[in-house]
C-alpha cells in the first residue's frame, strides 16, 4: 500500500484532486470558520460579560440562580464531545437550515459548540481588568452599562482579540471534524479521500492546508492584538 | 461643607468582622484643604470612600451641603459623584485611551457632546501643563504626568470636592511637591474643597489647613495643622509627628514640645 504511494500515477491523480477540489474546499472551510466564529462571538461575548458583571460584588449583580443556571448550561455544552453534539443538534439544524448535511448546516453545531467556549474566554479576558479602574469609573458616576461599554470591553480589547484568535483556530479544527457527518471543506476531503479511499497523499495535502490556515489566522490575530494594545506604545 | 456624622463601617469576613471605622465625625468646611492622616490599616481609604459612597457606612451619615448622600437613589448618587471626584494612588487611567480621551471620559459619562468634551479636555490639559501630551497614551508618561492627567480628568466635571486617596504615595519627593503645588493652585483658583488622604506627614504639613488623625478606625485628634502638629496629644499623633522618638517617651503622659 505504501510502496505505490509516491508512484507517478498516484501523484498525478492526487494533483488532479487538489486542482479540482481544493480551492472550493478551502474557501468553504474559511467561510464556515469565520461565520461560525462571528455568530459564536455575538452569543458568547454578552454571556461572558454577564458572568463577570453578574457576580455578587460585580458591577451589575444578577440573581444567583440565574448566574448559576448560566454556568451550568455553559459547562454542560462544553463537556459534550463535538462529534456527539453535532448529532444531538440535528433537529435544531434542520429547523434553522432545512437540512442537516452540507456546509451551511455545519455552522449550527459549530456555533453551539463554540459560544460557551467563547463565553469562558471573554470571561477570563474581562477578569484581567484592574478592579481599581472600575472603582475609578464608579467614582466618576458611571452607570453599570457605561462601565461595561466604555471601560471593561475597551480596556480588554487586546486580550479579547488574543482569545478570539484561540477561538477561531479551535473552530477551524471543529469545522474539519464536521466533514465526518456531511459538513463541507478540507475536513470532508481529508476524510473522504484519506479515510474511505486510502488516498493518503490527498489527506496529507488537506492537513497541510489546515495547518497553513491555522498559522495564518494565528499570525493575523497576534498582530492585531499587539497593534491594538496601547500599553505597548514606546515612550517618546 | 462635608459633614461626616458618627460613621462606622464594619466589614464582615469569613473569620469574623473587622471594624474599619468607629463612630467617626468630621466636618470639612468649603474651600478647605483637609488632611486625613494615619498609619496603613487605620481606615483612611474606607473613610474617603464613604464620602462618595463607594463604601456604604454601616451606620452614621455623610452630608454634603446638607444633603444626606447615603439616602439618594443610584441615579441621583451618580449625579452627585460628578461633584465629588477622586484621584488615586495608582492613577487609574484608562490604558487603552490617550490622555485627551481619558480627560473626556467623565464628560462622556455625563452625556456631553464629543466636541464639547474635547474642548474642555484640552483646556484642562493646559491647566495641568500637559497640552503637548494630548495624543500620548498613559504608558508613555511618567508617574507624575499620569497623575496630572488624572487630576485634569477629576476636574472635568467642575466638581465641588476633590478627594485624593494617597495621590502622591507612588511618586518621588520632587514630583510629590509639584503635584501638591498643582492641588494647592486648584484649591485657590477654583475654590474646590480638597480632602487629602495620606500617611505622609510632609504632605499634610505642606498643603493642608486642617487635619484629622485616624488611628484604628477612630479620629484621635483633629484641628488646625499647626496646632495639632505642634502639640500632639494622642499617642498616635505623637507617633506620626515624632516617628524617631522611642516608645517610652511617646507613652509619657505629660509632654512639653518646643518647636
Amino acid at each position: 500500500m505504501f510502496s505505490n504511494i509516491l508512484s507517478s500515477e498516484t501523484l498525478n491523480e492526487t494533483w488532479q484532486i487538489i486542482e479540482t477540489q481544493f480551492p472550493i474546499a478551502t474557501w468553504e472551510t474559511i467561510y464556515v470558520t469565520i461565520l461560525a466564529t462571528i455568530f459564536a462571538i455575538v452569543i458568547g461575548l454578552p454571556l461572558g460579560v454577564l458572568l463577570v458583571v453578574g457576580e455578587k460584588d460585580g458591577v451589575l449583580p444578577l440573581p444567583s440562580w440565574l448566574l448559576q443556571t448560566l454556568n451550568v448550561i455553559i459547562n454542560l455544552l462544553r463537556s459534550i464531545p463535538f462529534l456527539i453534539l453535532m448529532i444531538l443538534v440535528f433537529p435544531l439544524t434542520r429547523a434553522i437550515i432545512g437540512t442537516v448535511v452540507g456546509t451551511a448546516a455545519s455552522i449550527v453545531p459549530l456555533v453551539i459548540a463554540a459560544f460557551p467556549f467563547i463565553a469562558r474566554l471573554a470571561e477570563s479576558s474581562l477578569r484581567e481588568i484592574n478592579p481599581n479602574i472600575i472603582e475609578m469609573a464608579q467614582s466618576m458616576g458611571a452607570s453599570p452599562i457605561q462601565i461595561i461599554v466604555k471601560v471593561m470591553i475597551p480596556e480588554s480589547i487586546p486580550s479579547l482579540i488574543s482569545n478570539a484568535t484561540i477561538a477561531i483556530t479551535t473552530i477551524l479544527g471543529y469545522s474539519a471534524m464536521s466533514g465526518i457527518i456531511g459538513g463541507g471543506g478540507l475536513g470532508k476531503i481529508a476524510i473522504n479521500y484519506g479515510y474511505y479511499r486510502y488516498k493518503y497523499l490527498v489527506m496529507l495535502a488537506a492537513v497541510v492546508l489546515l495547518i497553513l490556515l491555522v498559522q495564518i489566522f494565528q499570525s493575523i490575530g497576534t498582530h492585531l492584538a499587539t497593534r491594538s494594545d496601547k500599553r505597548l506604545k514606546k515612550k517618546s | 461643607m462635608i459633614e461626616i456624622k458618627n460613621v462606622s463601617k464594619t466589614f464582615r469576613a469569613a473569620d469574623g468582622s473587622v471594624e474599619a471605622l468607629k463612630n467617626v465625625s468630621i466636618t470639612i468646611p468649603d474651600g478647605d484643604i483637609f488632611g486625613i492622616i494615619g498609619m496603613s490599616g487605620a481606615g483612611k481609604s474606607t473613610l474617603v470612600r464613604c464620602i462618595n459612597m463607594l463604601e456604604r457606612p454601616s451606620s452614621g451619615s455623610v452630608e454634603i451641603d446638607g444633603c444626606d448622600i447615603g439616602k439618594l437613589s443610584d441615579a441621583k448618587l451618580r449625579e452627585v459623584r460628578r461633584d465629588i471626584t477622586m484621584i488615586f494612588q495608582g492613577f487609574n487611567l484608562l490604558m487603552q485611551r490617550n490622555c485627551l480621551k481619558n480627560v473626556c471620559f467623565p464628560l462622556e459619562l455625563a452625556g456631553k457632546s464629543k466636541a464639547e468634551a474635547k474642548k474642555r479636555a484640552l483646556e484642562l490639559l493646559e491647566v495641568v501643563g500637559l497640552s503637548d501630551k494630548a495624543k500620548a497614551y498613559p504608558a508613555q508618561l511618567s508617574g507624575g504626568q499620569q497623575q496630572r492627567v488624572a487630576i485634569a480628568r477629576a476636574l472635568a466635571t467642575n466638581p465641588k470636592v476633590l478627594l485624593c486617596d494617597e495621590a502622591t504615595s507612588a511618586l518621588d519627593p520632587t514630583t510629590t511637591n509639584s503635584i501638591l503645588e498643582l492641588i494647592r493652585g486648584i484649591n485657590e483658583k477654583l475654590g474646590i474643597t480638597v480632602v487629602i488622604i495620606t500617611h505622609q506627614m510632609s504632605v499634610v504639613e505642606s498643603v493642608c489647613k486642617h487635619v484629622a488623625i485616624l488611628d484604628h478606625g477612630e479620629v484621635v485628634e483633629q484641628g488646625e495643622v499647626a496646632e495639632v502638629f505642634s502639640n500632639p496629644k494622642s499617642l498616635a499623633a505623637r507617633r506620626l509627628v515624632f516617628p524617631e522618638r522611642d516608645s517610652d517617651w511617646l507613652n509619657a503622659k505629660e509632654v512639653t514640645v518646643h518647636v
